[in-house]
C-alpha cells in the first residue's frame, strides 16, 4: 500500500469548508505534489500542464469534481475527475463534473499542452481524492466513537463492521469539513481500482449531440457587439493606409478603427507569437454577417515591413529567446531549394558517438535519402475568438484558451490593469493541437471592447484563422546509413532541420543502438510564424526516420519489425552512450504487441503492410498499416496500434484520442499543406487546404494498450507521428516507390 | 432589411433582416440557436448542416430570403429530449472529441438515414464526405450510423 505525504504547500494550500447545506468543500491544487524540477523543466520546456481545483460533496452524497484545466478535446474533463473519484471512492455515477474558472488566486498555473495532463496530474489528483477520503473516514471514527483504521469505504459508503453502522459520504461531509487535513494518506492498490481502466463516457456528450452552447463562438452576453480582425494578407507586410468611408456606413456597422496588439516596449512571453507586430484593422458592428460585409469593403494598402526581431520569455524559465523574422516576401519553391541547400552542408553537431566519418568511408554500402514537410495551419474546427468586456476597472474575458493564465498576464499589461482586474474564463474548446496556446486574439479581443467600450466578442474567419501564421514549421532531413559487408548496420547519421526550427531529438532511438552515430541540426530565418503543433518536431522527424529504417532493413535484407528489435536489442543489453531517452525493452514492447495483433509476416491478397514505432511525450506506439490502392488512391483497411502509456484511465476516451491521431497523422502526411507565394498563403479554406474526410480514413482501427502497473503517460499527441512512417512504408509495399515528400498525394496519382 | 417569417423547429420566428443573410448567421446570431456550427462559410465543411423541408442543408450557403415556409430543423430540434436514433448512437458510441463537428455531423447523418435506411459503409462514406472532423472521429461517425440504422 502506498502511503504518500499530502504534500500541500503554501501556494498550493488546501482548504475545507463548510457548504450552507451541511455539505464539505475541499480545495487542493491537483499539482500540489509535481513541483517540477530545473531538469524536467529543461526535458520538457515547450508544454507544462498545472492544474488546480476542487471537489465537493453534497450533503446528499453527490460529489461535484471540478475539472479546472481546457478541455480540447483530449477527454481531460471526463478522465482527471475519474482519477479523483477512484481515491475518494465514490461511485462514478454519483459525480457531477464542473469547467472550473481561472483563479489566480487559488491556483499556481494552469495550461494545456504537451500530453502531460494526466502524466502530470496522476500522483496529485490521487491525493486529492485520498485525501478527502481520509477525512471522511475521520470524521465517522469521531462521531461512532471507533478507531479511524476500522472504518472502511465503498462506493461513497462509510462502513464500520464491527458494529454494523454505515453512512453516506454526504451524511459526514459537514464534519468531514471540519477535520484538519492529514499529513499523510495512503493510496489504493492499482488492483483495487474501480473506476480507472473502465470505460466512462464523455460528461459533456449529451450537451453536445443536443447542441447546447459549449463553445467559445457560442457565447453571448446583452449588448454584445461582433468585432472581426483584418490582419496583413501576406507574411512581411504592414498597414500602409485603410480607406474605411463605405464600410463605415454599411448597416449594422458601428465602428472601424486600427489596433495595435502589443505595446512596442512589451516584453512578450512566448504565447504572444505573432508574425503581424504592426498595425491590423477592426471592424465592430451589431452581427457576424454585418461586419463581414462591412471588411469586404475595406480598402486597404500593404507595404513591406522590414526586418524585426520576435523576443519573448519562456513561459516558465523566463529565460529569453529571440527570432529573426527576415523582411522578405518568402516563397515555398525558395524555401524547398534552401532547405535542400542545407541539407547538403555540415550542420550543427548535437550528438556524436564512435566514428561515423571513419564507419562511412569503409562501408560496403551507403544508403542517402532527404526526406522534406511543408508548413501546417492547426485548422481548428471552432476558429480563434474570443469574449471580452472591459470597463474602466476590469476586464471579462470568456473563450477557448489553452493558456489562460498567461493571457491574462498579457491582457493585464497590455490594459494597464492589476492582474487581480483581469478574469479569464474557460469555455469547452472546438480543437486545440497547440493553435490555442497562442492567445494574441485574446489580447486582441481585450483592445477592441476598451476602445469601443462594450462587450464584444472577437470572431476570426475560417480566412483570418488560416492564413494568421503560427503554423508548424516546415522541416527537411537527411539520413545516411552504413552497411558493412555482412549487412550490418555500422553507423547511422541525421541531418535536419527547418524553417525556422530542427526537429532534431539526438539521443532518440537509434542513438544507443548503433556504435558510430551522428546528428547535426540547422535552422533558417523564415518571417512565417510557427507555434507547437501536435507532437512538435516528432510530427515530422518520427515518419522520416521510420520510413529510412525501412529502407535500410530492406537493404539488410530483414524483417522491418525484427531489424528494429535487434537494435533495441543492442541499447537494452549494451548501449552506446549514456543519454538515450527512451526505455528499450518497452519500445520493443510495443513492437512485439502489434506484431501479434497483427498477424505480422501473414499475407494477405492485395494487402500492402507497412510499419512504424516511435516514442515521445513519454508514451510508445508501434503501428501496423493495412493498405491498397484502389483507383490510383489508396485505401487504408485497417491500422493496428500498439500503445504503451501506462494505466489506461479511460480506455473509450484513450481509444478515440488514439484514433483521432492516426487519422490525424495520414490525413496532414497524404494531404496537407500550407504553400506561399510573395508571403501570401496559398490557402485560406477548407477548399485549397486539403483536409483528411471520412472516406479516406482507415476502415477499421484497433488499439491495444499494453497492460501495466506503470504510472500513466500522455496519449493527446504520441500517436500521430509515427503513422506517417508506416504510411509511407506500406505505400512503398503497394506501389513499389518510396515516398519522402509530404504531402505524399499532392497533384500525384499513386498507381498500384 | 427585411422582414421573414420563419419555421424553425415547429416554432414560428420572425427576423428582419438582410435578405442574403445566410441561416447560419440568422439562426447563431438573431435566434440564439447556436447549436448550428460556422467552419468554413463556403460549403466545405458541414459544420453548418440543417434540414430544410427535411433535407440536409449548408446554412452557410442558404440566405433567409430562399427559405420561404419551407421548415427548418437544427440540432436544438432534431428530437425533443435528446433521444433522435443517431444522437443515442452518438453518445453510445462515444463519437465526440472536441464535439464542435458533431452537430453537422449529426444532421447530415439523420437526414441520410432518412433517405437510405440501410445504407452500405459506402454509401455512408459518400454521404459523409463533406462533413470534416478535424480531431478525427470518422471510424466512430461510421460505426455510429450503423448502430442508429439498427444493422
Ligand atoms: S460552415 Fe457551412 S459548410 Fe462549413
Ligand atoms: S470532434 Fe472535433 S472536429 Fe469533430
Amino acid at each position: 500500500m502506498a502511503i504518500v505525504k499530502t504534500t500541500y504547500g503554501r501556494r498550493s494550500f488546501l482548504k475545507t469548508s463548510a457548504l450552507a447545506g451541511g455539505g464539505m468543500v475541499l480545495g487542493f491544487s491537483w499539482l500540489a505534489s509535481c513541483q517540477p524540477t530545473p531538469e524536467e523543466v529543461l526535458a520538457m520546456p515547450k508544454e507544462w500542464f498545472n492544474i488546480n481545483g476542487f471537489l465537493k460533496i453534497g450533503e446528499n452524497g453527490v460529489v461535484t469534481i471540478m475539472s479546472p484545466n481546457p478541455e480540447i478535446g483530449q477527454n481531460v474533463k471526463t478522465s482527471m475527475p475519474m482519477i479523483v473519484a477512484e481515491e475518494l471512492d465514490v461511485d462514478w455515477k454519483n459525480v457531477i463534473v464542473e469547467q472550473a474558472p481561472l483563479n489566480t488566486d487559488l491556483y499556481v498555473r494552469q495550461l494545456a499542452g504537451g500530453s502531460q495532463s494526466i502524466r502530470q496530474g496522476w500522483q496529485s489528483l490521487r491525493m486529492a481524492g485520498a485525501t478527502a477520503r481520509q477525512m471522511l473516514r475521520e470524521a465517522t471514527a469521531q462521531a461512532w466513537k471507533v478507531p479511524v483504521e476500522e472504518i472502511t469505504t465503498e462506493a461513497g459508503v462509510l462502513h464500520h463492521k464491527n458494529s454494523g453502522k454505515s453512512a453516506g459520504y454526504g451524511e459526514m461531509a459537514a464534519a468531514a469539513a471540519k477535520v484538519t487535513v492529514p499529513k499523510e494518506v495512503t493510496l489504493k492498490e492499482i488492483k483495487d481500482f474501480k473506476i480507472i481502466g473502465t470505460s466512462q463516457k464523455n460528461v459533456d456528450g449529451v450537451n453536445i449531440v443536443t447542441g447546447k452552447p459549449l463553445f467559445g463562438l457560442d457565447y453571448k452576453r446583452d449588448g454584445m457587439l461582433i468585432a472581426m480582425i483584418v490582419h496583413p494578407p501576406a507574411f512581411g507586410l504592414k498597414l500602409k493606409s485603410v480607406d474605411d468611408s463605405t464600410a463605415r456606413s454599411m448597416p449594422g456597422i458601428k465602428d472601424v478603427f486600427t489596433i495595435q496588439t502589443f505595446n512596442d516596449d512589451y516584453k512578450k512571453h512566448m504565447f504572444d507569437a505573432t508574425a503581424f507586430p504592426g498595425l491590423a484593422v477592426v471592424v465592430v458592428g451589431n452581427t457576424t454577417w454585418e461586419v463581414m460585409n462591412a471588411r469586404k469593403a475595406l480598402k486597404l494598402e500593404w507595404e513591406p515591413m522590414g526586418e524585426f526581431s520576435d523576443t519573448y520569455a519562456h513561459f516558465m524559465t523566463g529565460a529569453l529567446s529571440s527570432r529573426k523574422m527576415p523582411a522578405a516576401l518568402e516563397n515555398t519553391s525558395e524555401h524547398m531549394a534552401k532547405m535542400a541547400e542545407m541539407g547538403a552542408k555540415l550542420a550543427k553537431v548535437a550528438r556524436k558517438d564512435g566514428d561515423p566519418e571513419a564507419a562511412f568511408k569503409n562501408a560496403a554500402q551507403v544508403i542517402e535519402r532527404n526526406y522534406s514537410a511543408p508548413f501546417l495551419a492547426h485548422n481548428t474546427m471552432e476558429p480563434m475568438n474570443f469574449f471580452a468586456h472591459v470597463t474602466a476597472d476590469k476586464a471579462e474575458l470568456v473563450g477557448p484558451i489553452q493558456t489562460p493564465e498567461y493571457m491574462e498576464k498579457s491582457v493585464a499589461a497590455r490594459l494597464g490593469l492589476p492582474l487581480e482586474k483581469v478574469d479569464i474564463q474557460m469555455t469547452r474548446q472546438g480543437g486545440g493541437f497547440g493553435r490555442r496556446l497562442y492567445g494574441h486574439f485574446v489580447v486582441e479581443a481585450a483592445v477592441i471592447s476598451q476602445k469601443v467600450n462594450a462587450p464584444i466578442k472577437l470572431v476570426y474567419s475560417r480566412e483570418d484563422d488560416m492564413t494568421f501564421g503560427n503554423y508548424r514549421p516546415a522541416y527537411y532531413a537527411t539520413y545516411r546509413a552504413a552497411l558493412d559487408a555482412n549487412k550490418n548496420l555500422i553507423a547511422f547519421h541525421v541531418r535536419a532541420g527547418g524553417l525556422p526550427e530542427s526537429p532534431v531529438a539526438a539521443n532518440r532511438f537509434p542513438a544507443g543502438a548503433v556504435d558510430n552515430y551522428l546528428a547535426e541540426e540547422w535552422a533558417l530565418d523564415s518571417n512565417i510564424s510557427i507555434g507547437a503543433f501536435r507532437a512538435p518536431r516528432s510530427n515530422f522527424i518520427a515518419g522520416a526516420e521510420q520510413s529510412f529504417l525501412d529502407e535500410v532493413a530492406e537493404a539488410a535484407g530483414k524483417d522491418p519489425i525484427e531489424f528494429r528489435l535487434e537494435l533495441l536489442d543492442r541499447a537494452l543489453k549494451n548501449p552506446v552512450g549514456a543519454d538515450n531517452d527512451y526505455e528499450a525493452a518497452r519500445y520493443a514492447g510495443v513492437l512485439e504487441l502489434v506484431r501479434t495483433k497483427s498477424n505480422w509476416g501473414q499475407q494477405q491478397p492485395n494487402v500492402h503492410r507497412g510499419v512504424s514505432a516511435y516514442f515521445c511525450h513519454n508514451s510508445y506506439v508501434a503501428q501496423v498499416i493495412d493498405l491498397s490502392i484502389e483507383n490510383g488512391k489508396p485505401l487504408i483497411h485497417k491500422v493496428h496500434c500498439a500503445v504503451d502509456c501506462g494505466i489506461v484511465i479511460n480506455p473509450i476516451a484513450a481509444t478515440n484520442l488514439a484514433e483521432g491521431g492516426i487519422v490525424d497523422g495520414i490525413g496532414h502526411s497524404l494531404f496537407s499543406a500550407m504553400s506561399f507565394k510573395d508571403g501570401f498563403p496559398e490557402q485560406n479554406n477548407f477548399d485549397k487546404y486539403r483536409l483528411i474526410r471520412n472516406g479516406e480514413a482507415p476502415k477499421a482501427i484497433e488499439v491495444h494498450f499494453v497492460k501495466n502497473e506503470i504510472d500513466p503517460t500522455g496519449l493527446g499527441e504520441p500517436l500521430n507521428p509515427p503513422i506517417m512512417g508506416a504510411l509511407a512504408n506500406a505505400l512503398y509495399k503497394a506501389t513499389g516507390k518510396r515516398f519522402y515528400d509530404q504531402p505524399f498525394l499532392a497533384g500525384k496519382e499513386v498507381l498500384g | 432589411m427585411a422582414i421573414f417569417n420563419l419555421n424553425i423547429n415547429g416554432k414560428k420566428q420572425q427576423v428582419d433582416v438582410d435578405p442574403a443573410t445566410p441561416m447560419l448567421w440568422v439562426l447563431r446570431d438573431h435566434l440564439n440557436l447556436v447549436g448550428t456550427k460556422y467552419g468554413c462559410g463556403i460549403a466545405a465543411c458541414g459544420a453548418c448542416t440543417i434540414h430544410l423541408g427535411g433535407v440536409a442543408m449548408r446554412s452557410c450557403q442558404l440566405p433567409v430570403s430562399q427559405v420561404g415556409n419551407q421548415a427548418i430543423t437544427t440540432i436544438e430540434g432534431l428530437s425533443e429530449k435528446g433521444d433522435h436514433p443517431v444522437q443515442k448512437a452518438w453518445l453510445e458510441h462515444d463519437v465526440a472529441q472536441c464535439g464542435y463537428c458533431q452537430a453537422g455531423q449529426i444532421m447530415n447523418a439523420a437526414a441520410f438515414l432518412q433517405n437510405n435506411p440501410n445504407p452500405s459503409d459506402a454509401e455512408i462514406e459518400a454521404a459523409m464526405n463533406g462533413n470534416i472532423c478535424r480531431c478525427g472521429t470518422y471510424v466512430r461517425i461510421k460505426a455510429a450510423i450503423k448502430t442508429a440504422a439498427g444493422g
